[in-house]
């Protein structure tokens, strides 16, 4: 099992790295007993994101699958960013080992979920 | 610099063994089962390199089977007892942490119709000596235990196995390919009937392994063909390897206990480096007695992967877990029995040592390790939370 260059290039210089304090949108997703976690946080502005970051407990395709979404969302408006796939980070990637291509939905699913708790606080109160 | 420590899933080829095995890859190329004037040299080089393998475990010539591979001798000792014994029983015992060589096929003769008991290990990945006596059955066959485990390094009381093995008068099959060349292996001594291993472990060739059948245990084929290794093992004869095989075999078991010493302190340096350095960490089976280079370091907070290719970007090659797996996203079956928590299981590197490493080596790898956890670990959220708790 080899990785691409790209998929090594994120992983040994992952883009952004670390956490937003008081995030407008945060997800969570994995299980440590799966050996994968991974946290996105969002930072946004009139339905832009102006800023995102990871942290991400898992294997090499996991960190540059976090970093590579952090990447692809940022300067994007909500709308846009809920169209990222796991297809979309695969593609970016330069492609991804068969087994390894639940890191690439992890990310899908930790942006989304991240963009759904920012969509969650902006709903009205009723 | 460039650093090998996955001594345990393969090792350099030695260079005089190398040159041992030349000629039988290209001057002395008859096949050894032909009778013609080409076919001389390599008979006598086969006979040659069996006579040399029986002589170094004090068995017979005729009790050597040579293989393909350590798989290939664990796959026929287990079917081939399975086969040859099922008329007085299909239950079979093993142990919970035996390599996917004996764990696959005792699962594939699950499906036939046999009964597999795998006995648990303590947290150090002891076999349990109680549970073994309480598993036995009057159908019971065969017993197949490892004598050193390949991920943690822990040696199994293969002596008291085969005492209670013998009082029950059940075969008693040793998996030993981490261990021979390494320790004393003397399966007549022990009371071993079957025992397997493979030539790459001792800086011999790979494609070559080898299985000691006791004359006296009953034979059923596992695969037919030709009448090479006495019927046993068809194919052409493989005579450059089985004289590597033998060669390797003889001059590791010459520097056996010399090593054993040299590598112990090594790994020892080693562990008590990384432990003064790297916070967080825990050194699996520590306190039994293991092979000599082999050092398995659980990593909290991180999975194993991630350290595996961060190394072998600076040039150090370690594997996590079994490196046979690593196409498999499950935590070790090794770790996991012996208790070790599934979060914890996966950041599990192991370090295997050999005859080539220096201290110079042990002291690059203390420091490129040291800051590639600290790195890894500021993007891990496990970390930080528990940083952050404390
Ligand atoms: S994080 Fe689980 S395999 Fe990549």
């Amino acid at each position: 099992m080899q990785y691409s260059e790209k998929v090594m290039e994120h992983f040994m210089n992952p883009r952004n790295v670390g956490v937003i304090e008081n995030p407008d949108g945060y997800g969570k997703v994995g299980n440590p007993a799966c050996g994968d976690i991974m946290e996105i946080f969002l930072k946004v502005d009139n339905d832009v994101i102006t800023d995102a970051k990871f942290r991400t407990f898992g294997c090499a395709s996991a960190i540059a699958s976090s970093s590579i979404s952090t990447e692809l969302v940022k300067g994007k408006s909500i709308r846009d960013a809920l169209q990222l796939t796991n297809k979309k980070v695969v593609e970016e990637l330069g492609g991804l080992p068969a087994v390894k291509m639940h890191c690439s939905v992890l990310a899908e699913e930790a942006i989304k979920l991240a963009i759904e708790n920012y969509l969650s606080k902006k709903q009205p109160q009723s | 610099m460039r650093v090998y420590l996955d001594n345990n899933a393969t090792t350099k080829l030695d260079d005089e063994v190398f040159r041992i095995m030349t000629p039988y890859l290209t001057e002395f190329y008859g096949n050894a089962s032909s009778l013609h004037l080409f076919s001389k040299e390599t008979t006598d080089a086969m006979n040659g390199a069996r006579e040399t393998v029986a002589d170094i475990l004090g068995v017979s010539p005729d009790e050597i089977i040579f293989t393909a591979s350590g798989s290939e001798a664990d796959n026929m000792a287990l079917r081939g007892i399975a086969k040859a014994y099922r008329n007085r029983g299909k239950h079979i015992i093993s142990s919970s942490i035996e390599h996917h060589a004996i764990k696959n096929t005792l699962e594939d003769l699950r499906q036939d119709g046999y009964e597999i008991t795998e006995l648990p290990v303590d947290k150090n990945a002891l076999v349990d000596l109680e549970a073994l006596k309480k598993a036995i059955r009057d159908d019971t066959i065969l017993i197949s235990v490892m004598h050193a485990n390949n991920e943690v390094g822990t040696i199994e009381p293969v002596e008291e196995i085969a005492k209670i093995a013998k009082a029950h008068k059940i075969i008693f099959h040793v998996d030993a390919v981490q261990t021979m060349g390494k320790i004393k292996v003397a399966p007549k001594e022990t009371g071993i009937d079957l025992l397997s291993f493979s030539g790459h472990k001792f800086y011999g060739p790979k494609g070559i392994g080898c299985l000691y059948w006791r004359n006296g245990v009953r034979f059923a084929h596992t695969l037919t063909g030709g009448n090479q290794e006495k019927h046993r093992r068809p194919g052409t004869s493989d005579v450059a390897s089985m004289v590597g095989l033998a060669a390797a075999l003889k001059k590791a078991v010459a520097n056996e206990d010399e090593e054993y010493r040299r590598e112990s302190e090594l790994r020892d340096y080693f562990e008590s480096e990384i432990l003064k350095k790297i916070p967080e960490i825990v050194i699996n089976a520590k306190d039994v007695k293991r092979l000599a280079g082999t050092s398995s370091v659980t990593f909290k907070y991180l999975e194993g992967e991630s350290i595996l290719l961060s190394l072998s970007m600076k040039g150090i090659a370690v594997s996590s877990g079994s490196a046979c797996s690593s196409d498999d996203l499950q935590a070790s079956h090794v770790l996991l029995a012996m208790g070790i928590d599934p979060k914890f299981a996966h950041g599990t590197i192991r370090f295997s040592l050999g005859k080539y490493n220096t201290k110079e080596e042990i002291d690059y790898v203390v420091t490129t390790l040291t800051e590639i956890i600290a790195r890894l670990r500021s993007l891990s959220p496990l970390w930080n939370e528990y940083i952050g708790a404390k």
